[in-house]
């Protein structure tokens, strides 16, 4: 017994009094793309690079001259690739780990219109959300669902539990039952063998209900997008049978999403303008 | 039987084409010597889908570091080797499903991966479960969506009262078709296939990201010929030994809840952060994504960032070891580990575990050590003799010491020869693989021995690429483990299992 106290007192308080601090993430995560303006000519360096076709050409260009393409962070695994191939530097990583939005078309990033190249990148604003969540200000459960993926984005949800995020502190809990929940979180490319479990399950949760995806995966598809065996996440999902009332709410990109990126994203559903 | 060193392509002209019954004969009097099954699966004629696929079975003798290979022309049937040789019953059951050849006397031949309620298909609606019959026996259904965050897999119990008569394990909801995509990822011109492959390999089991890779990169170098500097080994190495520190760390927290002693449960929680933050601070990904490269590695690290690991390194292994001991040297928690899910080591054997699992069972199974990948000095399998869920635990927490040890060592060797030709700038991938060989690489991940495999035809494109996962063999360990087990044991024992879904899914 005294060794445990002992032990204990080893251990410390380690939760982070989040949002007020701020994590300490490695230099070497990527994090939030901001673009650069650049003209690119016949270069195709980035789109062949990019393994998920995260890339899409930039279909402002008044001029008809090709420009930095629109980057969709939906399908993005930040892999860096695109940052690789680019020989005008068009692609760079903020290290801003907040990266959750509320709408599908919130995910593509532009390039600054103003092609300032030496101006530093203005602070990250996130957004609002667009409707009124007061209702889990103060207790929101969710039940996870996993279907198909690697188990990564799984992991970074399951440590939000230990006392390093403590989530807990904030109200929010994942449950045992989605008959117990106020929404789910998905993650994974919903393989064609959990898509009913999937439907099933959302069923199972009582209205009012959120619907949260995590990852790559869940969002477009990921690295598996295209895979006969999966239906591309909720891209591929939506306006399928047996899907009418599925409504993503929140968005988490990554692969996987850091934890503090899943953590600030749960939070924000409770920012006010 | 034709047989070659581990690090060696096997010429696939060398190998002579046998017939069924003969491959039988001589895969069960290999197993019956002391070789083990890698793997054994359905090998295409020629790369076009459809094409008519013969058996091929890949043998490894660990004393001698030997492998060994026998193939038969294309066929439809085969007698079975299940009934005299266990180690094949699942792979049998994956190529009746996946090649559909169709092993002939098979005693359980059952779906491997397609869920039992996917939806229209009706034949795969009414999966065959074993059911115990008696007017007591009843049944529990668990999954596929379960009570914690976890990938889905359903379990399906035969229980008499408390006490577990029969555990069927039904997997395939996280299977995303990756040894497809994987042969696919040629469609995507030169310059995208090998990356391509890494990728979707780190993705195969997300928490074995770095093993998966290495194996992946081992695979294709040994196939082309392709040098490794020490300093990529160094590297590769520290990421892979992470790996295992974080989820020992992060098993041994999880066996801990399990039995309800909260300090460690907790505080591992958090170490384990801490092993993948550094891994983070290596190759900017918590799970080592992009670490590697074909040929050595993405990332390398400067004198100081080594100085600054090592730091951590030692914190967080001295977080480890504290927690670790104050659990396993508790008596209410050596009482609950000692004896729960007992295997003995003549069916681990029987049944082709590896990894800890095994190494619980007294079997010194570990690929770094029967076959390692570099020439780095290595460590010495961890063994346990008792089998139960208390030998998985010792097994795990005397390998985060050696682990702790490795990474130390490779750090300051690391920082001592900065001069060395920087890793970070591998060579490009080869634009075309040898043709006819077969190529094999085996590497410990944290949770055991995961094979890659491949084969060539005459234009040098991809015949097979076979992915076996250290879970793929040990899922029916567990199964097995549980048997006159009480029900109340199953949270526990699976997690000192731990093992992959979507390894296993592919
Ligand atoms: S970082 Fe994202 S956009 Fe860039 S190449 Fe990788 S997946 Fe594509
Ligand atoms: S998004 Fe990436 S990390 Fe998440 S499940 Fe998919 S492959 Fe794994």
């Amino acid at each position: 017994m005294l060794r445990i106290i002992k032990e204990r007192l080893h251990q410390k308080y380690r939760t982070l009094d989040y949002p007020r601090q701020k994590p300490a993430l490695s230099p070497r995560y990527l994090g939030r793309p901001t673009l650069a303006n650049v003209e690119c000519g016949d270069c195709r360096a980035c789109f062949e690079a990019c393994p998920t076709g995260a890339l899409l050409p930039d279909p402002a260009g008044p001029d008809g001259r090709a420009r930095t393409p629109v980057l969709d962070m939906g399908r993005c695994i930040f892999c860096g690739a695109c940052r690789a191939a680019c020989p005008k530097g068009a692609f760079r990583f903020s290290g801003e780990h907040r990266m959750a939005v509320f709408r599908r078309e919130d995910l593509l990033v532009s390039a600054a219109p103003d092609p300032q190249a030496d101006a530093p990148a203005p602070a990250y604003e996130p957004p609002f959300p667009p409707r009124d969540y007061s209702l889990f200000r103060r207790s929101l459960k969710l039940r996870q669902v996993s279907a198909g993926g690697c188990g990564a984005c799984e992991a970074d949800c399951n440590v939000l539990g230990t006392l390093a995020y403590d989530l807990g502190r904030f109200g929010i809990e994942f449950v045992a039952s989605p008959r117990h929940a106020d929404g789910l979180l998905l993650t994974g490319p919903v393989s064609e063998n959990m898509r009913r479990a999937l439907l099933d399950t959302w069923a199972a949760t009582p209205k009012p209900r959120l619907l949260a995806v995590v990852g790559a995966c869940a969002i477009s598809g990921g690295l598996f997008r295209d895979s006969p065996q999966c239906r591309n996440g909720m891209d591929g999902l939506k306006g399928t049978q047996g899907t009418d009332d599925l409504h993503v709410d929140l968005f988490v990109p990554g692969c996987p999403p850091n934890p503090w990126s899943i953590l600030d994203g749960l939070l924000s559903l409770r920012r006010k303008n | 039987m034709f047989s070659f060193d581990y690090r060696q392509p096997a010429d696939m002209d060398s190998l002579p084409l046998l017939d069924a019954a003969e491959l039988r004969r001589r895969v069960i009097r290999a197993v019956d010597g002391g070789w083990r099954m890698l793997a054994f699966f359905g090998l295409p004629e020629t790369a076009r889908p459809g094409a008519p696929a013969g058996l091929c079975c890949v043998l490894a003798h660990d004393a001698t570091r030997t492998l060994a290979a026998l193939r038969t022309p294309p066929l439809e049937q085969f007698p079975s080797l299940t009934p005299d040789c266990p180690q094949a019953h699942y792979f049998e059951r994956e190529m009746y499903e996946q090649w559909g050849l169709e092993p002939v006397g098979h005693p359980w031949l059952k779906p491997v991966r397609r869920a039992p309620d996917a939806e229209g298909d009706g034949e795969s609606a009414a999966y065959p479960f074993y059911r115990a019959d008696g007017d007591e026996v009843h049944e529990v259904a668990v999954g596929p969506v379960h009570a914690g965050i976890i990938e889905p897999g359903h379990f399906r119990f035969q229980c008499y009262g408390e006490n577990v008569l029969h555990l069927e394990i039904a997997l395939g909801y996280q299977h995303r078709g990756l040894e497809a995509m994987l042969a696919a990822a040629s469609a995507y011109g030169p310059a995208q296939t090998t990356a391509r492959r890494l990728l979707l390999l780190e993705c195969a089991a997300g928490d074995s990201s770095v093993a998966h890779a290495t194996a992946h990169c081992v695979l294709w170098e040994r196939l082309t010929g392709q040098d490794v500097p020490e300093r990529a080994w160094l590297l590769r190495r520290v990421g892979l030994e992470l790996e295992r520190l974080a989820n020992h760390c992060g098993d041994l927290g999880a066996i801990a809840g399990d039995t309800g002693f909260l300090p460690t449960s907790s505080w591992n929680g958090r170490i384990r952060g801490d092993f993948l933050n550094m891994t983070a601070s290596v190759c900017g990904n918590r799970f080592g994504r992009g670490l590697l490269r074909y040929g050595g590695t993405a990332h390398d690290l400067c004198p100081e960032e080594c100085e600054d690991l090592t730091t951590r390194l030692r914190a967080a292994g001295r977080d480890a070891r504290g927690a670790v001991d104050i659990m396993l040297d508790a008596a209410s928690v050596r009482d609950r580990l000692n004896g729960t899910g007992a295997l003995n080591r003549a069916d681990a054997r029987a049944l082709g575990l590896v990894g800890v699992a095994a190494r619980a069972c007294g079997l010194p199974l570990d690929a770094r050590f029967h076959a390692p990948v570099s020439d780095l000095p290595g460590t010495e399998p961890c063994l346990e003799q008792s089998g139960d869920v208390l030998a998985r635990a010792l097994v795990r927490s005397r390998e985060m010491d050696d682990s702790l040890a490795l990474v130390e060592a490779d750090l300051s060797r690391l920082a001592a020869r900065t001069g060395a030709r920087t890793a970070a700038t591998p060579p490009a991938p080869p634009s075309r693989l040898p043709a006819r060989k077969l190529a094999v690489a085996q590497v410990e991940g944290w949770r055991g021995e995961i094979c890659h495999l491949a084969v060539t035809d005459a234009e040098g494109e991809l015949l097979a690429c076979k992915i076996v996962d250290p879970s793929f063999h040990n899922w029916p360990g567990l199964a097995l483990a549980m048997r006159n087990g009480q029900i109340s044991d199953f949270p526990l024992c699976n997690k000192s299992f731990n093992l992959s879904y979507c390894g296993h899914d592919l």
